[in-house]
């Protein structure tokens, strides 16, 4: 079993990785063996403390990078990296992604771009980065953030929600393309879990939702880093092109 | 540039199965037989591997005949 877990050798690419889930991820990731590539919108400075700190911990490699995924640009520059230290690309985690709640109606065009774009149009850009050097190196795994919203909706997360479902869609589109060429692509979909994301929820919003959660919880970054940690090892080596929630049987 | 062409020739002929030596057509991407779009995705990853590079996206998507292989890959050379 810790053999299938095991990810030395193997090189990962982290969006989003500076915070919440993102750096969990990275985390636990590294923690099994992988080598890192970070990246992140804002605050180069503490993305490269994060890399330090990565490094620091689990004696892996571990770069920075800062940059828009909305731009092509960035997840390009990214796997060049990849290609760059190693030569290969095993694990990319679509992870990078913003909340911009408004009800219909009362939704600034400025906040649907920038929704989709970071949400949806930047994980068609890590697909498609990701599985040139992928196929190149005899495979991999793309794991791409989704959300219970994109599978049911909610009140408010118009955008955000068609962003989620749209990631849904092309996670399932990319691992039937992509399965013969032994790369991986499946998609997580968390529910309420404790970021500064959830923290800008009003409070009777936050007892409204933990009222539906099942288990009575809100989830941790690292039951979705744990996750996410299962589709990039060997211990999944037969799934792809599926959604897993991560949810504690939350129902919306 | 003799080099450039010769690694675009093997790439062809190894990873398509085109030679185009003995192609007395011009090579056009979709129309000729062979050079699809699933062809040329592993073409570009043959160009890769060959070249030992990464095409930036425009590249790819710009590489519509071997004359335009020639001429984008000796960027890349």
């Amino acid at each position: 079993m810790h053999d299938l877990i095991n990810l030395s050798g193997r090189v990962a690419i982290v969006t989003g990785a500076s915070r919440g889930i993102g750096f969990t991820i990275a985390d636990t990731l590294a923690a099994h063996g992988a080598d890192l590539i970070l990246a992140s919108h804002h605050d180069a400075e503490l993305l490269d403390d994060v890399a330090h700190q990565l490094t620091t911990t689990h004696g892996v490699m571990a770069l920075s990078q800062t940059g828009d995924v909305s731009d092509p640009s960035t997840t390009a520059e990214l796997v060049k990296m990849a290609f760059g230290e190693r030569k290969r690309l095993d694990i990319f985690v679509n992870n990078a992604g913003i909340l911009l709640d408004g009800l219909i109606g009362m939704v600034p065009q400025k906040d649907i771009d920038a929704t989709i774009g970071v949400n949806l149009i930047g994980v068609l850009h890590g697909i498609q980065a990701a599985a040139r050097l992928m196929s190149r190196s005899g495979g991999g795994s793309i794991i791409n953030m989704a959300s219970i919203i994109g599978r049911y909706g909610n009140v408010g997360q118009l955008a955000y929600g068609a962003s989620k479902a749209g990631v849904i869609g092309a996670t399932l589109s990319a691992a039937k393309e992509l399965a013969p060429k032994n790369i991986r692509v499946n998609a997580v979909a968390p529910g309420f879990i404790e970021t500064d994301m959830i923290r800008q929820i009003p409070d009777d919003k936050y007892a409204e939702r933990m009222q539906s959660i099942g288990m009575g919880r809100i989830g941790t970054p690292q039951d979705v880093a744990n996750i996410v940690l299962f589709l990039a090892s060997n211990l999944s080596s037969y799934v792809t092109g599926q959604v897993i929630g991560v949810d504690g049987g939350m129902v919306i | 540039m003799a080099n450039v062409k010769e690694k675009i020739d093997g790439v062809f002929k190894d990873v398509i199965g085109i030679d185009p030596k003995n192609e007395k057509d011009k090579l056009v991407y979709n129309e000729i037989e062979g050079w699809d779009s699933v062809a040329h995705m592993t073409l570009v990853a043959g160009l890769e591997d060959a070249f030992d590079c990464m095409l930036d996206m425009d590249d790819i998507l710009d590489m519509s005949s071997y004359d335009k292989a020639l001429e984008i890959m000796a960027k890349y050379a």
